[in-house]
């Protein structure tokens, strides 16, 4: 039987078991690749969407059980007019590979939403499901700082 | 000043006496340019492989692996630099497979001299081998050789095509193109006239390309300075499209599982239940695994699972142990290579103290953050391949093999990758998705392994052991004796690559060993190679990612012992040999106000490795916080010979440092069974936000030549961290990962 989602604002009817996780709903279903798979077991993040503000790992929900709206790293903002928080990972030059880094936004805007200004332990606490086998750590935690520091300005 | 045309019409003799390092070619004269593959439509100029101006827009070609490393960017501003466009004017792209894109800097890798006392006689054979590397169809990214490679060919190629353009308005206006200059994408005429490039490129397609001089350093615009990376709005907002996102009209997902006994085949398989499972369309035999397609990869995943599959067993020892064993046992028989023997190292300088010690380095995966995969279609007797590789030719005659059709028979597509790190260098992904492709005519598929898959079935970094001897007086070292054990990886790669085996002493046994600048009177290295089947291969800095954990850390020792500060007692060995290597030292001396001394609950370490044409000197500093072991800061110094973007020079080097820490802390794969023990990041972790330390780079410009940046700053980290562990605690690592041996924060 058809399911309803919520994703960006938007509703699409998913026809695919109750327990296909939502990540390879999103991926291979809707179409929405800027979500990725790294592990499956929920050891590395990338995976990172919101459901109803809150961080999650895609590939940890099953398809039946999500309970709220999705946001994923297409529903922030686009390359034309990014949020201020992937502006500062642009100045930062954050990414190298790249491939982390969806995860790695959509966890910082959710510790962002509920810190408006995180402390580098609290950075440390919330950012170190998601693995970066680049090591852009140092440039993630600025990048952070920098947005916290403009979203409170503005 | 070189000019392009000369660069591409000079012709090479390559001798193979002339490569005791790995590879023997045979001769060859390589004296034509390789064809332009860009096929401009009506109205577009393709100036040269590296160049095409239509009446729309400007693009660049950066036939390099995007694996992070910022290439396409550096490479498009080397282009960008003479051709006077800003980057923001222009696309990049990877552009096609094509003998056009070899390699020129990574052959020259192989000769088995030390690098940083290189002759002009050698750098030229360096130069010329590299030019064979088009007839090898090495357009492989690797080695940390691509700035190498394009420094002069990529502004060559753009300021032809700016005095190509120039005249094309010469043309237009009936005046001399002395009389024109280029700015910002644009041929600027007396009186105020400006053409756009995009204007000109119908005129301009139909000349000759016009040669012209190399401008001088001090007039770079963009060269020398911080680029924001081409590929960073669509990184910051999920848009770039890597190989696993490629997505095409009736598309099916497929999982792959090959036999886990690595070298093994397969028997045969029941897939009764499997294709009873949700979404599952079928099951394909693939040799030594088998491949579930199916509408969502991860119902394939799971029903890849189901498949009951009969397994032939690995052709390589059972347990970890008799893999030890083997290695060991490298000992004992002739020296693969000796490429250093300075003095005499049989007997004990008089009055020097002995010191000697065994290391021993695991086997590692490359745990690439995005899994391998590619897709695949094959339709009406050609093929149609995305695949995030280091070497399309490669990939393109695989798969063509694979298939038994023409390699020309084969478009391959190179999308961003997810990293690399070595691992996208192999084909055995682009083929296992042609051949599944192959059984499903019409119909594209992507392929794609599960987390475990990749890391049971990796080209390891090889397992390595080592048995240092060393002497110290006065202060200093006197003697270095070192034996390295390991599998020679090149034979094994150069037979995946090229179908063949070469003989003789393999380099990448003993890099990071037996060419670092250090003046030692006596100092001997010798590679042993182990006999071994297990699947090896290049990981981030190949041979050295060992050889420095064992040099740096056998410094360390012989320093302790003979009373001296590791800092100082490296300096003045390196003063004399290659003031570079004490530069760099010198560097992080200052950086971290390095005084030998630490409070209680603080250690310091310092390591230092020449890789790839590149000094690297790091200093780690531990603590202890609540019990617990925590990295707190790293200073790092290198020297690039030409820093062309520091920016993105200073993330080479602390991702560089940073991937050798999580190797270094957590990093090990073992085997039962001829089975890798560990599939996920839970038995295989790494370096975290809240375990990385602090870190300060610093880039210098002392060397003559311009050198590699992606794998320099990993071999360092290991022995930077073993060495201020010992600091703090007394206790010397000489078998990581460390996690084991100390109470590390994780």
């Amino acid at each position: 039987m058809p399911t309803d989602l919520r994703i960006n604002g938007k509703t699409h009817q998913v026809d695919l078991p109750d327990d296909v996780p939502l990540l390879w709903v999103l991926r291979d279903e809707v179409g929405l690749t800027g979500t990725k798979f790294g592990c499956g077991v929920a050891a590395c993040g990338a995976c990172t969407v919101h459901i109803d503000g809150e961080a999650v790992r895609s590939c940890q929900v099953a398809l039946s059980d999500v309970w709220g709206e999705v946001t994923t790293i297409e529903g922030l903002g686009t390359p034309e007019a990014m949020t201020v928080l992937q502006q500062a990972w642009v100045e930062h030059q954050v990414a190298q590979c790249g491939y982390c880094q969806s995860g790695q936004i959509m966890q910082a805007a959710s510790l962002l939403a509920a810190n408006p200004a995180p402390s580098d332990a609290e950075i440390d606490e919330a950012m170190q499901g998601n693995l970066c086998r680049c090591g852009t750590y140092p440039r993630i935690r600025a990048a952070i700082h920098s947005a916290a520091q403009k979203m409170q300005e503005a | 000043m070189a000019s392009f045309k000369k660069i591409a019409r000079r012709s090479f003799l390559i001798g193979s006496a002339a490569i005791v390092g790995g590879v023997a070619f045979g001769a060859y004269y390589v004296s034509r340019p390789a064809p332009n593959p860009l096929k401009p439509a009506e109205g577009e100029a393709a100036f040269n492989p590296f160049v095409m101006i239509s009446s729309e827009k400007i693009t660049l070609i950066a036939p390099r692996a995007e694996m992070g490393q910022g290439v396409h960017t550096t490479w498009a501003a080397l282009i960008a630099e003479e051709l006077d466009v800003t980057l923001d004017q222009v696309e990049v792209i990877h552009g096609p497979a094509a003998t056009a894109y070899y390699n020129s800097a990574l052959l020259g890798e192989v000769i088995p001299s030390k690098g940083y006392d290189k002759s002009r006689f050698m750098h030229s054979l360096g130069e010329a081998l590299g030019h064979a590397g088009k007839l090898m169809d090495m357009q492989v990214t690797g080695g940390s050789s691509s700035m190498k490679d394009g420094y002069e060919r990529m502004r060559a190629a753009g300021a032809s095509a700016r005095e190509t353009l120039k005249l094309a308005a010469a043309n237009r206006l009936g005046i001399a193109s002395s009389q024109l200059s280029t700015k910002d994408g644009k041929v600027i005429a007396p009186g105020n006239i400006e053409i756009a490039y995009t204007d000109l490129a119908a005129e301009a397609a139909g000349l000759e390309p016009v040669e012209a001089l190399l401008r001088h350093r001090s007039e770079w615009k963009l060269l020398g300075k911080a680029q924001p990376r081409v590929d960073m709005p669509g990184k910051a907002t999920g848009t770039a499209e890597f190989g696993i996102d490629v997505r095409l009209p009736g598309m099916k997902f497929a999982a792959l599982k090959a036999n886990p006994h690595l070298g093994g085949t397969m028997n045969g398989f029941d897939a009764s239940e499997a294709l009873q499972m949700p979404g599952v369309e079928k099951v394909v035999d693939l040799g030594n695994g088998y491949a579930v397609v199916a509408n969502n990869t991860w119902l394939a995943i799971q029903a890849a699972e189901a498949v009951v599959a009969d397994w032939v067993p690995a052709p390589i020892p059972a347990t970890q142990g008799e893999i030890q064993d083997a290695i060991r046992a490298a000992f004992d028989a002739e020296p693969n290579s000796t490429l250093r023997d300075d003095g005499d190292v049989s007997a004990l300088p008089q009055g020097a103290q002995e010191v000697s010690a065994e290391y021993e380095a695991p086997f590692l995966a490359h745990a690439t953050m995005e899994p391998l995969n590619a897709t695949a279609l094959f339709d009406g007797g050609k093929l149609q391949l995305w695949s995030g590789n280091q070497g399309p030719l490669l990939t393109r005659n695989h798969c063509a093999d694979a298939l038994g059709i023409d390699a020309e028979q084969v478009e391959v597509n190179t999308p961003l990758m997810g990293g690399g790190f070595g691992r996208r260098g192999e084909m055995d992904f682009s083929v296992y998705a042609a051949r599944l492709a192959r059984q499903m005519p019409g119909t594209p598929v992507q392929l794609t392994w599960s987390r475990e898959e990749d890391m049971t079935h990796d080209f390891y970094r090889p397992g390595a052991m080592a048995r240092m001897r060393g002497a110290v007086k006065d202060g200093s070292a006197v003697l270095l004796d070192g034996q390295i054990a390991s599998q020679a990886l090149t034979p094994q790669l150069m037979n995946r690559w090229f179908g063949m085996t070469p003989a003789g002493p393999d380099t990448t046994l003993v890099d990071g060993a037996f060419n670092q600048p250090y003046g030692i009177p006596n100092f001997r290295i010798r590679g042993h190679a182990a006999e071994l089947q297990v699947p090896v291969g290049a990981w981030r800095s190949v041979g050295a990612s060992f050889n420095g954990f064992f040099m740096e850390s056998f410094l360390d020792e012989m320093a302790h012992a003979a009373g001296a500060d590791p800092l100082e007692f490296r300096l003045a060995l390196t003063r004399q040999e290659w003031a570079p290597a004490a530069a760099v030292l010198e560097a992080v001396k200052e950086m971290s106000g390095w005084t030998g001394k630490t409070p209680d609950g603080v250690g310091r370490g310092v390591a230092m490795t020449y890789s790839f044409g590149t000094p690297v000197a790091q200093v780690i500093e531990v603590a202890e916080e609540d019990g617990l072991i925590r990295l707190r800061k790293a200073w790092i110094a290198a020297d690039l010979g030409v820093a062309l973007d520091p920016q993105n020079l200073e993330a080479q080097m602390f991702g560089g440092m940073a991937y050798g820490l999580s190797a270094a802390m957590f990093g090990e794969i073992t085997f039962a069974e001829g089975a890798a023990e560990q599939g996920n990041f839970p038995d295989y972790d790494a370096i975290r936000m809240h375990t990385m330390p602090q870190v300060e780079v610093r880039i210098l410009e002392e060397q003559t030549h311009i050198s590699g940046a992606g794998e320099p700053g990993t071999p360092p980290a290991a022995p930077a961290l073993a060495n201020a562990l010992f600091d703090l605690t007394g206790k010397r690592a000489r078998r990581p990962p460390l996690m084991h041996d100390f109470d590390l924060l994780i």
